[in-house]
């Protein structure tokens, strides 16, 4: 099967097409062909990972596509551990949010375009996480873009939701911009587009080295602005506009982790660069989980909150990355965690939204008694998320930190450990301000437990973050064999990391149950004044971003730009009219004096020496004998003489 | 001086005089006559150098037919009988025209031809039948042909338009 | 014996005077007879060259035979022509018919 890899990415863009021009006539109006192309992408990924799995050995197949001299353009797929751990997180995550969708999109004006685009973004996230060469992995980067852009304006009838569609559309762009000339580089370096020869060429030391640098620095740069890192993170929280199984799907387990697989999978790229490229990798990552730690802290949108832990724990992924070969394994363990309990959040709080229809945790509270299921499957995602064992995210998160520490890192230690510390405070902030206390919604508003389609995935989800850290637990290291690069690399169990952090959290938990634990009106946090309202404001990078940038070039650029094209360009183009135009008229002139002038005096010349000549025709037969005889004599002469 | 000579030069000057007195008579008529008594004394030089059939034959058909035909034109076309000017306006010029062809023509002959002698022999009429209808038989086909097409030509042309 | 220029002056004169009867005549008639005068010039000088060459073939008399037999066929043409004029305009007055002035 593993052969056949390609069918993978295929089933979901041929079911895209077939949603979207026949979609409204098929059952379900199109949410049944959605679910069955989408499961079957699943059941190939579990098939092709399983492979994968027992032979151990990267597939590669591949097919020409376009050869233009020395320019070739391949399309093919490359099967390792990496890629098949990716399928499953894609399609499993995929599938359930296809399900979710059928009860929270009931009704939905657009249902069948949203299926339609679920399915275009499926096939392009797998024909990314698939790909053997640069080239077919940025189509498939910039086709999620697209997708996340008409997903995140679903509802674009309101003026925020386009505007932040356009908002996550342009910032990933800002990353793409060098994202697309680190491929350049490695393409003009190493004459190749093939990632396997491309980092084997660099691995080999076949470029120089300050291109090395300069190409993972630049690659680097898409990998912030599609995984949200400082300071292209700014969008994310915005994307929340879109419907919950979009941030489910796109902005918790896939979209945003396509930075990170792209690092992974260049990574020897990064490795062979200079040191500095993985330090920086470390050190943007460091700063983005922080901010984005303290920022989850001082929210009321639940979804936000999810959003800004979204993009700490991306950091926490890159990090792992950044630390070098010894945590290339853990990161993406993380990520491999990280997608299903995040998942598993952003479905429960839109099953919450769905019930008291509002974001806001300050109009909620005690909705335990009404959602049990919710409220179960929520809180076992909070725990997972927040590293309290046995549940996955203990094993992941440990895993990283424990690497940090292996390896001297001990500043991005540090700021791992404070960040577990955030996260469990926050989560547990939220816990209790969404589920405990007095009810703070409206009265018209009767909260009542979702529809199956719904709670099935949460259940799934939350059995699966139960489990799915047991993959790799220090005593079973199946994930360690699976995804590596190098060597497999067994994380050794630190007892000591593993109980820091987990006193660490136990603290923060404790710490959340005292503030929040019975609900104030004024928002304690706010007792640390300034740095609250900072906080709040999100450091100001919005209103830089907007005043600074975005402001200027709608504003007096646009308008430079328009009034050169008015007077300068148009001027040119309408100067060479008016050039013609005189030249016709001169040209015309000309033509009607001159050269007619010319022939027609030609013509009366003519006819006026005709009327001349014809006095010579007296009708006299006589005188014309004259003339004759005249001439004969004299012409005899003439010719007898000579 | 030979009498040929003599004779030939008397037979000249009357046939000059009578071809001068045509081109200036007043009368058609006269100048008819005259036009037949120019045509006799070209006969007559025609005997004189030795053509006999040439002379004979210009008798006969000149002086005979042709000027016969000239004068019932001359009646058909009731041609002014009596003293009438029947010279146009370009005499003058006609005069200096025919004056200057004369000098002409006497200067380029008198320095072509100027010491030449023709010795007299006749030729007799046998030889001449033989020659034209051995040497010169197609020619007087065609011209029997020539003569047919204007007996043809002249009738077509000159008979009266009749009522039915 | 006579010595070929005289006979050629009295060709050559005939042939004058015809010249200036035919430019200078007002009758058509009188102007074929012209013609006729200048056609007998020919003549002459024809006979003359051919007495003096002696060829074995007696071209010029059999030529001059030929024209003499033109002209003959020309003067009845000629006359046909000129009868038709006068039925047409009364006139034979060769100064009169000049419809293709200009």
């Amino acid at each position: 099967m593993i052969e056949q890899a390609w069918l993978i990415p295929a089933i979901p863009l041929v079911s895209f097409f077939v949603i979207a021009f026949f979609g409204k006539r098929t059952p379900g109006r199109g949410a049944a062909l959605g679910i069955l192309a989408v499961g079957a992408a699943w059941v190939l990924s579990l098939i092709v990972a399983l492979e994968q799995i027992g032979g151990g050995e990267a597939v590669e197949r591949s097919w020409p596509w376009l050869e233009i001299g020395s320019f070739r353009f391949e399309i093919g797929t490359y099967v390792d551990g990496l890629a098949g751990m990716m399928l499953i997180v894609v399609t499993t995550v995929s599938l359930l949010v296809h399900i979710y969708s059928l009860g929270y999109m009931r009704g939905d004006a657009r249902f069948t375009w949203f299926y339609a685009v679920l399915s275009l973004f499926t096939g392009a996230m797998l024909n990314l996480v698939l790909a053997n060469n640069l080239w077919q992995l940025l189509i498939g980067w910039e086709l999620v873009g697209v997708c996340s852009y008409l997903l995140i304006g679903h509802w674009w009838e309101e003026k925020e939701n386009s505007s932040a569609a356009m908002k996550a559309f342009i910032t990933t762009k800002t990353g793409d911009v060098p994202f697309q000339f680190g491929i350049f580089a490695l393409v003009i370096g190493t004459g190749t587009a093939n990632i396997q020869q491309v980092t084997h060429a660099v691995e080999g030391g076949e470029l120089s080295s300050t291109l090395v640098l300069a190409a993972a620095l630049l690659l680097f740069g898409g990998a912030i602005g599609k995984s949200a890192q400082f300071p292209l993170h700014v969008w994310l929280p915005d994307a929340m506009a879109g419907p919950t199984p979009v941030s489910a799907l796109i902005h918790a387990a896939t979209m945003v982790v396509a930075g990170i697989y792209l690092v992974g999978r260049m990574f020897l790229v990064f490795e062979s660069a200079a040191p500095e490229a993985l330090t920086v990798v470390a050190v943007i990552a460091a700063i983005t989980m922080l901010i984005a730690a303290l920022l989850a802290a001082v929210q009321d949108d639940i979804k936000r909150v999810l959003a800004y832990s979204t993009i700490s724990q991306l950091a926490y992924m890159m990090a792992a990355l950044g630390i070098g070969e010894a945590g290339y394994t853990a990161g993406f363990f993380h990520l491999f965690t990280h997608a299903f309990f995040k998942a598993l959040l952003f479905l429960a709080a839109g099953s919450i939204i769905h019930a008291v229809h509002t974001n806001n945790m300050s109009e909620m509270g005690g909705l335990r008694r009404h959602m049990p299921w919710t409220y179960w499957t929520f809180l076992i995602g909070a725990v997972a998320l927040a590293g309290i064992p046995p549940l996955a995210g203990f094993w992941s998160k440990d895993e990283i930190i424990t690497a940090a520490y292996a390896e001297g890192q001990t500043g991005l230690w540090i700021i791992a450990l404070i960040t577990a510390a955030l996260t469990a405070f926050y989560m547990t902030r939220a816990v209790l301000l969404t589920f405990f206390g007095r009810p703070r919604y409206a009265e018209e508003v009767h909260p009542h437990e979702s529809p199956p389609t719904m709670v099935g995935p949460l259940a799934i989800l939350a059995g699966l973050s139960v489990v799915v850290g047991f993959v790799n637990a220090p005593f079973v290291g199946w994930f360690s064999d699976w995804v590596y690069v190098g060597e497999p690399h067994h994380p050794e169990f630190s007892f000591f990391n593993a109980g820091l952090s987990l006193a660490i959290a136990a603290g923060a938990i404790a710490l959340g149950l005292a503030l929040y634990g019975r609900y104030r009106e004024r928002e304690p946090l706010r007792r640390l004044g300034p740095l609250y309202a900072f906080a709040e404001r999100k450091y100001y990078l919005d209103d830089i971003y907007l005043g600074g940038i975005v402001g200027p070039v709608k504003g007096p650029i646009a308008r430079g730009v328009d009034w050169t094209n008015q007077h300068i360009l148009d001027g040119m183009v309408n100067a060479a009219g008016w050039v013609a135009r005189k030249l016709g008229v001169a040209t015309e002139a000309v033509d009607r004096h001159v050269v007619d002038g010319v022939v027609n005096r030609v013509g009366v010349g003519t006819g006026w020496t005709g009327g001349l000549l014809r006095y010579i025709q007296s009708g006299n037969v006589q005188r014309y004998a004259i003339v004759l005889f005249a001439g004969v004599a004299i012409l005899a002469v003439i010719f007898a003489r000579i | 001086m030979t009498w040929q000579e003599w004779a030939f030069v008397v037979l000249g000057v009357v046939g000059l005089g009578a071809a001068v007195r045509l081109v200036t008579s007043k009368n058609v008529v006269h100048a008819a006559l005259y036009l037949v008594v120019s045509l006799l004394m070209v006969g007559a030089i025609y005997l004189l150098l030795g053509a006999e059939f040439l002379g004979w034959v210009q008798i006969l058909i000149y002086v005979g037919a042709i000027v016969v035909l000239l004068l019932f034109g001359l009646m058909l076309t009731r041609a002014p009988i009596g003293r009438e000017a029947l010279d146009n306006q370009q005499r003058g010029l006609s005069a200096i025209v025919a004056l200057g062809i004369l000098v002409g023509l006497i200067f380029l002959l008198q320095d072509a031809f100027g010491d030449r002698e023709i010795t007299l022999r006749p030729t007799r009429i046998a030889e001449a039948g033989e020659h034209l209808f051995t040497d010169f038989v197609l020619p007087f086909e065609v011209v029997s042909f020539l003569l047919l097409a204007a007996l043809i030509g002249a009738v077509a042309l000159a008979r009266k338009e009749d009522a039915e | 014996m006579i010595r070929l220029p005289i006979v050629l002056f009295f060709s050559a004169g005939l042939f004058a005077v015809g010249v200036y009867g035919v430019l200078a005549r007002r009758n058509a008639v009188l102007v074929l007879m012209s013609i006729e005068l200048m056609l007998n010039a020919v003549n002459v000088n024809l006979v003359a060259f051919s007495q003096l060459l002696q060829d074995a073939a007696m071209t010029g008399q059999i030529f001059a035979l030929f024209v003499v037999t033109v002209a003959a066929a020309e003067v009845g043409i000629g006359l046909a022509i000129v009868i038709l004029i006068f039925r047409n305009r009364e006139t034979i007055n060769v100064d009169e018919i000049n419809l293709l002035r200009w």
